[in-house]
């Protein structure tokens, strides 16, 4: 058994999720080796070496995967996979991007969003908004996966000494181009790897109202979140949005302000280890997850949380 | 410039599904079927681009059973000009879905092909995605905006914590996110319409493609349930809780 990680990172570090992608790979047992596609991305590839239980890191740096353009991206993948029995990225938005391309390419299945390794065939993942778990077998001789990150406990960033080897040859497709990128600057943690959360729904009426959860994320180190109607009416940015289409995340704790807990929404934060409700409807689905619930008018209750931390 | 849209045939987004007592799958028996949201906005950012003139035809296509022909009507009662059913009782997979789409493709000609980012039912996100590899076509997934102009697309698609621009070559795939548009109703006179619109029917086989699925499901079983907890009177009592009983907060 071999196994080969994509790497997810930005040319200077490794992101947080790789290491629960390797986490999952563990599971598959055998060696473990990692791929950096990208370009300048020297750093990332010595990070990727120095995490326990990578056996070698490949690094491919090449111009035309500075943006991690999809079409490139994964025949640089496709190239080196060959060698490998499973191929497995982080199910982040550039997971899902690029690697059910490599699954076509190498004219196999994808299993996506994995949350547990059965054995080296077989695999649990959510179906349905996480309303139902699904165990699937492959009878792909290699196997393509994308690994929900909530599932799997991240390995040590530290502690490994692997030898980083750079991959020949390039790609560039040519049929599509970066034009630009607006990434929202944080000193909060990232909202999927943040061991607390706090989030706001449609109760918090406007974007205004969300520097109320500034106060209370400053004091317990959260990020924030947010459901769907809180961003399809345009209080928070799109990338705020816990949910079946948006981010899944399984904080320690996870605040929940004037939302009302659709199910697609709790398909995002239902694996958090605590939940706190804060709503004004006692009635609300939320509640019925919520170790806490407090009802209360949000607006009441907000400041005298931020005082009382 | 043709637009294709494939379309999935799923649980509608406001079933709550059950798993069935021998947990060999989902119970979809009288369960209401519906396109698949994302799906649906493909359909509705097609029709658009034919009405501001940078399509001229909207080709609904799904991949499934005979019932998907009534989800193909919906399409066409929402604007598509006509429908191509590939009819199947498999159990068909986003690979295998693909291919057929491929086949589908290469007879159309297609400038844009509009896949939902995801359905709703399997979660898997990854039929847009394929399909590009195998036309060797570029990809703009997650979009929530796009711009047609001098045989390329300009696409503002949402990533991890923003949004980035790509501009990709025609024909290219687009997978569309929430926020590209907010699909309209079918109005009666349209649903009438639409009964008298193309819909053609064709098997994998008419057009040479495997769509054996190479993935089969064991078993479901519903998740771990998350029992409700306690109701706190008050702010002071709940951090008292989270300090005290939970310990999460310090």
């Amino acid at each position: 058994m071999k196994t080969l990680i994509v790497a997810e990172h930005d040319n200077q570090s490794l992101k947080a999720a790789t290491l629960n992608a390797v986490a999952a790979a563990q599971q598959l047992g055998g060696d473990i080796d990692v791929l950096v596609v990208g370009s300048g991305c020297q750093a990332a590839a010595d990070s990727a070496a120095s995490v326990l239980g990578v056996a070698s890191v490949l690094l491919a740096d090449n111009a035309a995967y500075e943006n991690q353009l999809a079409e490139n991206v994964s025949l640089a993948v496709a190239d080196v996979a060959a060698g490998y029995d499973a191929i497995l990225a982080p199910a982040t938005a550039n997971g899902k991007n690029v690697m059910p391309r490599v699954a076509a390419l190498l004219d196999v299945a994808q299993i996506s969003d994995i949350t547990a390794v059965i054995d080296a065939d077989t695999f649990e993942r959510p179906i349905y908004a996480g309303n139902v778990i699904a165990t699937v077998k492959s009878s792909d001789a290699k196997k393509v996966i994308t690994v929900r990150t909530t599932a799997f406990d991240a390995v040590p960033a530290e502690g490994g000494s692997a030898l980083v080897q750079a991959v020949d040859g390039a790609h560039d497709a040519g049929v599509s181009s970066f034009v630009g990128e607006e990434v929202a600057v944080s000193d909060r943690p990232e909202l999927t790897s943040a061991s607390v959360v706090i989030s706001g729904g449609r109760g918090m009426q406007n974007g205004d109202n969300f520097s109320m959860l500034e106060g209370i994320a400053d004091k317990l180190n959260a990020a924030i979140g947010a459901s769907r109607a809180a961003v399809d009416a345009g209080f928070v940015p799109n990338d705020y949005q816990v949910g079946q289409t948006g981010k899944i995340v399984a904080p320690d704790l996870y605040i929940a302000v004037g939302i009302s807990g659709a199910i697609q929404h709790l398909a995002g934060m239902k694996d958090s280890k605590v939940i706190v409700a804060i709503n004004k409807d006692e009635d609300a689905p939320i509640f019925q997850v919520a170790d806490y619930g407090l009802v209360a008018d949000l607006f009441a209750a907000l400041p005298e949380l931020e005082a009382a931390l | 410039m043709k637009v294709i849209v494939p379309v999935k045939r799923v649980v509608d987004y406001n079933v709550k599904v059950r798993v069935k007592p021998d947990n060999t799958g989902v119970d979809l028996s009288n369960v209401k079927m519906s396109v698949n949201p994302f799906c649906e906005i493909g359909i509705e950012e097609a029709v658009r681009m034919k009405e501001a003139g940078v399509a001229d035809e909207v080709i609904a296509v799904a991949v499934g059973s005979t019932a998907c022909q009534e989800q193909l009507r919906t399409c066409l009662a929402l604007g598509a000009d006509r429908a191509i059913l590939v009819e199947t009782e498999a159990d068909a997979q986003p690979l295998g879905i693909a291919r057929a789409l491929v086949a589908v493709q290469e007879r159309e000609q297609a400038g844009m092909v509009i896949f939902g980012k995801q359905s709703i039912d399997g979660d898997n996100s990854q039929t847009g995605q394929m399909f590009a590899a195998l036309t060797g076509m570029p990809q703009a997934t997650f979009a929530s905006e796009i711009t047609v102009a001098d045989g390329k697309a300009q696409v503002l698609r949402e990533i991890d914590g923003g949004m980035q621009t790509l501009s990709v070559t025609l024909p290219a795939v687009v997978t569309t996110d929430l926020r590209l548009n907010e699909p309209r109703y079918a109005s009666l006179p349209n649903i009438m319409k639409a009964k008298k619109k193309p819909l053609e029917t064709v098997s994998p086989a008419d057009l040479g493609v495997d769509i054996q699925s190479h993935v089969t499901l064991v078993g479901v079983k519903p998740p771990a349930e998350r029992s409700a907890g306690i109701k706190v009177e008050s702010v002071e009592q709940l951090v008292d809780k989270l300090r005290n009983e939970a310990k999460v907060i310090s």
